[in-house]
This record gives C-alpha cells, sequence and structure tokens, in this order.
C-alpha cells in the first residue's frame, strides 16, 4: 500500500466512519434516555433517503401513508385512556400532538406540486420522517417503557424486522440515489476530497458537539438522562418520563432522518440498507462504551477506517474483521469496568 | 328417506370422482420476495404468471411462498410445499444459495425442480433439477473472445462475496488460461455494501487490463461507479445476472461501455430474423409490457417465462402416462423434461441432458454493451 492509496482508503473509511458516528450517535442518545438499543435506527435513515429519492422521481413515497397510519393508532391508544380516565374533555392534546402535528409535513407533501427544488425536497422528507419515531415510542415502547434492557432489545429487533417489511411496502425492491448537494470535489494538494464527505464529517462533530453540550449542561438534558438511570426516582423528582422518551426519539429521528438525506447522493439506498449502515454505528457506539457522544463519534471512526482497511486487504472477510472487533473491544471494556453504566438494571424495582 | 339419502350422497359421490379426475397439477413455488434478493424475486415472480393456467384438461395451480432471500426460510418452504402440499414440481428459488439449499431437499423426495438460478450440482441432485441460466462455463465465453481480440492478457475480479460471486469467479477462473489471460485479484464485496472504494483502489493498483464485474441486479452496479470515480477507462465486463432497467438507472455514465454477456432476450430485437429466439423473446416482451408497463421487460422475468414454455412442453408428456398428485407423475414428469427436445425460449434452446441441470448452448448467450444508457449488441 503506497501512499496515494493509503490517502485513499483512508478518506474512504473517515467518510463511511462519519456516517457510522451518526448513527452510533443517535443509539447513544436513545439508549441514555431510554435504555433502548433502537437497532431500526439505520432503518429511519433508509425511510429518509427513500422518500426524497420518490419526491426525485416526481412520485408519492408510501411513508406518507406509513405516518397517517401510526397516528391514527397514537391517537387512538391516547384518546382510549383519556375515556377510560373519563377525560374526554382534554381530547384535544392528543389530537394535536398525535394526529395534527406529525400529520402536517405529509399533508404539505400530498398538496406541493412535484418539481420543488432540491432543498425544499430534503428539508420535506426530513419532516415527514420525523414523527415516526417518536410515534414508535408512543405506540410500542412506552407501555414497555419499565421493562428490562433485554426485552427492549427484542422489541427493537422485531421491530426492525417490521419496518424494514414496511419499507419494501413503501419503496420497492428496488434501490435509489439522488442528486448530489454539491458536485464540486476540494482540491487539497494532488488529493481530491469529496465535499460530500467533509459535511458529513462536519456535521457529525457538530452533533456530537452539541449532544455533549445538550446532556451535560442543560435541564432539559440532565432530565433525560435522570429518566434512564432511575426512571422512579425521576418521577419523583418532578421529571416528566414519558415525555422524555419521546423527546429522545424526536432528537434521534431528527439525526437518521438528516443523515439519511445528506448521504443519499453517494450511497445507493434499498429499503434495507439501513440495518447494516446502522449495525455498523452500533459497533462504533459500543467502542465508545455506549455513553460518551465524543467517544461514539471516535469509535464509529475508527469502525470506518477499520472497514476500509479491510477491504483494501481482504475484502472476502470484511464484515467479519469489522464485527469481530467488537469482541476485543467488549472483553476490554469489561477488563477495565469499573465505572457503573446507566445500563444497571436498579429500575427493575 | 332413502331416497332422500341418496339425493344428497349422489352429488358427493360425483363431486369426489369427478375431482379426482382433475387433480390439479401442483406448482410449488419458492422466491425471495423480500430481502436483498427481492430485487430479483420480483419481476421472477411476475414472469411466473406466464404458466397455463389449465394444461390437458387439468388446472395448473402455483403456490407461491416467500423465502426472505434467507436459504434456511428457502428449505423449510421447499419442505412444505413437499409435504404439506405434495407439489407435482417445485421451481425457484431465485438465487443461487437458495437453490443450493433446495435442490438436496427436491431429489431426495424424488420431485422434480425447475431452478431459477444458475447452480453447479452433483449427479444425484442434477438427476432431479434443471435450471433456466445460462452455465457460466457458456457465457465466460463471449467474454473472454472479446478480451483476447483486445489483447487483454491480465484481468480483474471483483464480485459479490456469496455463491454467485464464486460462481463467476470459478467460470473466468476456469476458462481463462485457454485463452492466455491471468487473474490478478479477486476482490469481494456484499450485496448490502455502500462503498466498494477498498476494493476498487486494490483492483486498480495491479494495474489489470480488463475488469470483470461479478455481481447481480441494481447492486452490481457499485462496482462500476467506484471505478469510474476512480477514472477507470480500461474495458470492465459484467456477468449476466444484471439485466434490469435499474442497473443502467443506478449506474448511468458510470455503466457506458460496460459489457456484458446475456441470453438472446437483452438485445432480440437486434437479432437475424432467422434467429428463432428472436419471435419468442418479442412475444415475451410484449406480454410482459403489457401487464408491467413499458420498458419493464428484464431477464429475469424471462427466466421464469421459459420456464413456463418448459413446463408447457413437458407436461402434456407426463399427463400421458400418470395423473398429477401421484408419484408416477413426479417421475414422468421428470422424464418429460429430459426427452422434450429443442424447445426455444427467451434466453436459449433448451434439451436438457442427463447428468447435468442445464440445458443450453452457446446459441443461449449474446455480447452487449451499453451505448447511450441501452444495450447494443456487439457483432
Amino acid at each position: 500500500m503506497d501512499f496515494d492509496i493509503a490517502m485513499l482508503v483512508t478518506q474512504d473509511g473517515i467518510s463511511n466512519g462519519a456516517i457510522y458516528a451518526m448513527m452510533a450517535l443517535g443509539m447513544v442518545l436513545i439508549f441514555n434516555s431510554t435504555r433502548i438499543i433502537f437497532v431500526p435506527f439505520g432503518d429511519l435513515a433508509a425511510y429518509a433517503a427513500l422518500t426524497l429519492g420518490f419526491f426525485q422521481l416526481h412520485q408519492r413515497p408510501g411513508t406518507i401513508w406509513l405516518v397517517l397510519v401510526l397516528s391514527l393508532v397514537a391517537f387512538a391508544i391516547e384518546a382510549t385512556e383519556l375515556v377510560l380516565r373519563k377525560a374526554t374533555r382534554r381530547i384535544w392534546r392528543p389530537a394535536f400532538h398525535w394526529l395534527a402535528l406529525p400529520c402536517l409535513p405529509s399533508a404539505i407533501a400530498l398538496i406541493v406540486p412535484a418539481d420543488l427544488p432540491l432543498a425544499a425536497q430534503s428539508a420535506l422528507a426530513v419532516a415527514i420522517v420525523l414523527p415516526i419515531g417518536p410515534l414508535l415510542y408512543r405506540i410500542i415502547y412506552r407501555p414497555v417503557a419499565n421493562a428490562s434492557v433485554l426485552l427492549l432489545l427484542t422489541v427493537s429487533v422485531a421491530l426492525h424486522f417490521a419496518l424494514s417489511g414496511v419499507a419494501l411496502l413503501c419503496f420497492g425492491p428496488e434501490g435509489l440515489r439522488t442528486q448530489a448537494f454539491l458536485e464540486s470535489n476540494l482540491d487539497v494538494g494532488q488529493f481530491s476530497i469529496s465535499s460530500q464527505m467533509l459535511m458529513m464529517v462536519i456535521a457529525a462533530a457538530a452533533l456530537s458537539a452539541a449532544l455533549y453540550f445538550f446532556f451535560d449542561r442543560t435541564v432539559a438534558g440532565k432530565a433525560l438522562k435522570a429518566t434512564a438511570m432511575n426512571r422512579t426516582g425521576a418521577r419523583l423528582v418532578g421529571i416528566r418520563t414519558h415525555s422524555a422518551g419521546a423527546t429522545a426519539f424526536l432528537i434521534a429521528t431528527a439525526i437518521a432522518a438528516i443523515t439519511g438525506v445528506l448521504i443519499s447522493p453517494t450511497t445507493t439506498f434499498y429499503y434495507d440498507t439501513g440495518f447494516m449502515t446502522g449495525l455498523k454505528g452500533f459497533v462504533g457506539a459500543t467502542f465508545g462504551g455506549f455513553v460518551g457522544y465524543p467517544a461514539a463519534v471516535l469509535g464509529a471512526l475508527v469502525i470506518g477506517v477499520i472497514e476500509s482497511v479491510s477491504s483494501f486487504y481482504a475484502s472476502a472477510l470484511k464484515e467479519v474483521i469489522v464485527f469481530g472487533s467488537i469482541i476485543p473491544i467488549v472483553l476490554l471494556r469489561w477488563l477495565a469496568a469499573g465505572s457503573a453504566t446507566p445500563s444497571d438494571e436498579v429500575e427493575e424495582a | 328417506m332413502k331416497s332422500r339419502h341418496l339425493l344428497i350422497v349422489t352429488p358427493l359421490v360425483l363431486s369426489v370422482l369427478t375431482s379426482s379426475a382433475h387433480a390439479d397439477i401442483k406448482i410449488g413455488v419458492d422466491l425471495a420476495l423480500t430481502g436483498p434478493n427481492a430485487s430479483l424475486g420480483i419481476p421472477y415472480r411476475k414472469g411466473l404468471d406466464a404458466f397455463p393456467k389449465e394444461i390437458g384438461g387439468e388446472n395448473v395451480t402455483l403456490i407461491i411462498l416467500d423465502d426472505g432471500s434467507d436459504p434456511s426460510t428457502a428449505v423449510k418452504n421447499a419442505q412444505k410445499l413437499i409435504n404439506d402440499e405434495k407439489v407435482d414440481l417445485l421451481i425457484g428459488s431465485s438465487s443461487t444459495p437458495a437453490v443450493f439449499a433446495i435442490a438436496p431437499v427436491a431429489s431426495s423426495a424424488h420431485v422434480p425442480q425447475i431452478a431459477l438460478s444458475p447452480v453447479e450440482l452433483g449427479a444425484k441432485e442434477a438427476e432431479w433439477v434443471v435450471t433456466i441460466p445460462q452455465p457460466g462455463s457458456i457465457w465466460i465465453q463471449p467474454i473472454l473472445k472479446d478480451m483476447a481480440k483486445r489483447g487483454v492478457k491480465t484481468v480483474a475480479f471483483i464480485g459479490f462475496s456469496d455463491p454467485w460471486g464464486d460462481l463467476c469467479f470459478n467460470s473466468l477462473k476456469n476458462a481463462a488460461p485457454a485463452y492466455n489471460i491471468e487473474i490478478v485479484a479477486d476482490e469481494r464485496y456484499a450485496r448490502t455494501d455502500n462503498t466498494v472504494t477498498g476494493q476498487v483502489l486494490k483492483v486498480l493498483s495491479k494495474k489489470p487490463d480488463a475488469v470483470f464485474v461479478g455481481g447481480s441486479g441494481s447492486p452490481g452496479a457499485l462496482p462500476h461507479l467506484a471505478l469510474a470515480e476512480r477514472r477507470w477507462k480500461g474495458p470492465t465486463y459484467a456477468s449476466p445476472a444484471i439485466f434490469n432497467k435499474d442497473f443502467l438507472r443506478l449506474g448511468g455514465a458510470a455503466v457506458e461501455n460496460v459489457m456484458a454477456a446475456t441470453g438472446p432476450v437483452g438485445a432480440y430485437d437486434q437479432l437475424p430474423d432467422s434467429n428463432p429466439i428472436k419471435a419468442v423473446s418479442a412475444e415475451f416482451t410484449k406480454w410482459y409490457e403489457t401487464a408491467n408497463g413499458e420498458g419493464s421487460a428484464n431477464g429475469f422475468a424471462a427466466y421464469s417465462y421459459d420456464a413456463a414454455k418448459i413446463f408447457a412442453k413437458a407436461a402434456p408428456l407426463a399427463l400421458s402416462r400418470a395423473k398429477p398428485g401421484t408419484q408416477a407423475f413426479r417421475d414422468a414428469l421428470r422424464a418429460a423434461l429430459r426427452e422434450a427436445k429443442e424447445i426455444v425460449g427467451t434466453q436459449g434452446i433448451y434439451n436438457f441432458k442427463p447428468d447435468t441441470a442445464y440445458g443450453v448452448d452457446e446459441r443461449s448467450v449474446v455480447l452487449v454493451k451499453v451505448e447511450k444508457g441501452t444495450w447494443k449488441l456487439v457483432q
């Protein structure tokens, strides 16, 4: 491997690593606030990318109907609870939060003309996908919010299969690539760095900094963290634990959707592409111990480079190397353990 | 009272008698309709609509199961179709790994199978299985001939890290020495990968004269995109499994000038009128595009269409010897599949021989090139 190739391989690794970093950030965020290992995270990125792809094909993406169905289900659950509590006068609240608000972007998508500018299409694609995370949390995770980490993980795996099946239904089996946002490459010396890659790296760095600040410096972030550590305790000090979960899912879905839209010009998205990407993000997050945001980004970048280097040296064994690397990581972390993570099952009581 | 009983019993008896006289021919189908292989499985499924609804006075029913692109589910499906549904014929699957998995199930249960993906099988399995697509040893020939014509001495391989990639690589490896062509790289990627930059860099670092890509469907476009990104200008070849519109759509300018071996249906309109495949291909294209829209015809549906042609030729022979639903019928159908001669399809002319699952010859392959986003026949 000479210098040129080493540079190209590293660049490829970092641009992939930046994608995994976004996945890792979202997964750590959800885990830190709800103890859920959100396996279908990558699926949400694929939903956003494919929704944008469908806009560019001048077709109506199936996500519009998915959001509509999910909001109706969420609203039905909320309304039933209110009826059971004989508080039907407050029904406008779930009607607004769980029905009108989530469906608003989809409704806009139904009436706007097909040939929107790229920026508007991208924004609309993100906005349509945005409510899916909180809606899934409301419908699927909230009823089992106090369950063990293992059960929540099992639910997540099942949810992934359901979501990728729905994606097949919505988008069909074929892959899509969208138009590039930025065509040009930056030339640094004799190397050209793709501006797409630079955008991803900057986005990942900015997000990790923002999340670090949010969770360590703001009251809302600390409340989210407290909820994950001890739900009962958090409720006792006056934190609304349910809305905390929905907030975490909202932020994480935003990360997923933005990532999906950002990488859609350079990555061919199939309805099930998101899973592998998400899984590698998960390995990256494990690198970072599933707690710290900068650590997760670093871990994901390392995974990206490992993947790229192994695809150069031993392409047939690439996935084996990437997923096999989780074993020494976990072993090392276990040996170095001593600090408790929020996953300790204290909330079982 | 007695006459009333008789009134009820008579139609019952009659219906039992007639239904046994008209036992349906049951065909079990296993395809990947979901999962990464679905982009092939779905057109295969649509092509199966060409199966006759009725043959020789017997109804033909297709029972289609989805294996989710998972070979172990394919095995379960095959067992279900054979044991519970008692099918007379098994069709599938849409990927080489799944065919590898289910062929032993069909042959040990003594059920004939028409496979839709290329496979190299042992003599025991090949006794019960026929497969429609062209074997690697045949479709690699026009590719290597073209390489030799261009003076290519070294070729680099990049393909799937699965049995399809192995099949492509082995076809190349077995046939290349005869043309004095050396394989300098064997790089692999997964169907679900986002990038093949590492592999392509490795390929280019070997400075090959040509590159051969062993992928399938739209994921097969990825190496071409990465090669174009690295400004590769040499001749590039692809396997026959990329013939759908989405490969061209995703590949765009990057697949321009890519050459591939394909069944004649891939460029049938450019064949001479004397070629009998031309008429069948035209008929298939018209039929498929009427049902699925302009420009939707593809090589995968064409394989299914040929399966229907072969079945339509073999079934009457089997029906003359035994009744559907019996083991005798399955044996007869197996024999009839080998006895029917010169069946003209869209992908070739089929003569299934003993000891091998393949039934096509060199008439089943042409070399084509992407020019301005469509396939052009290379003379």
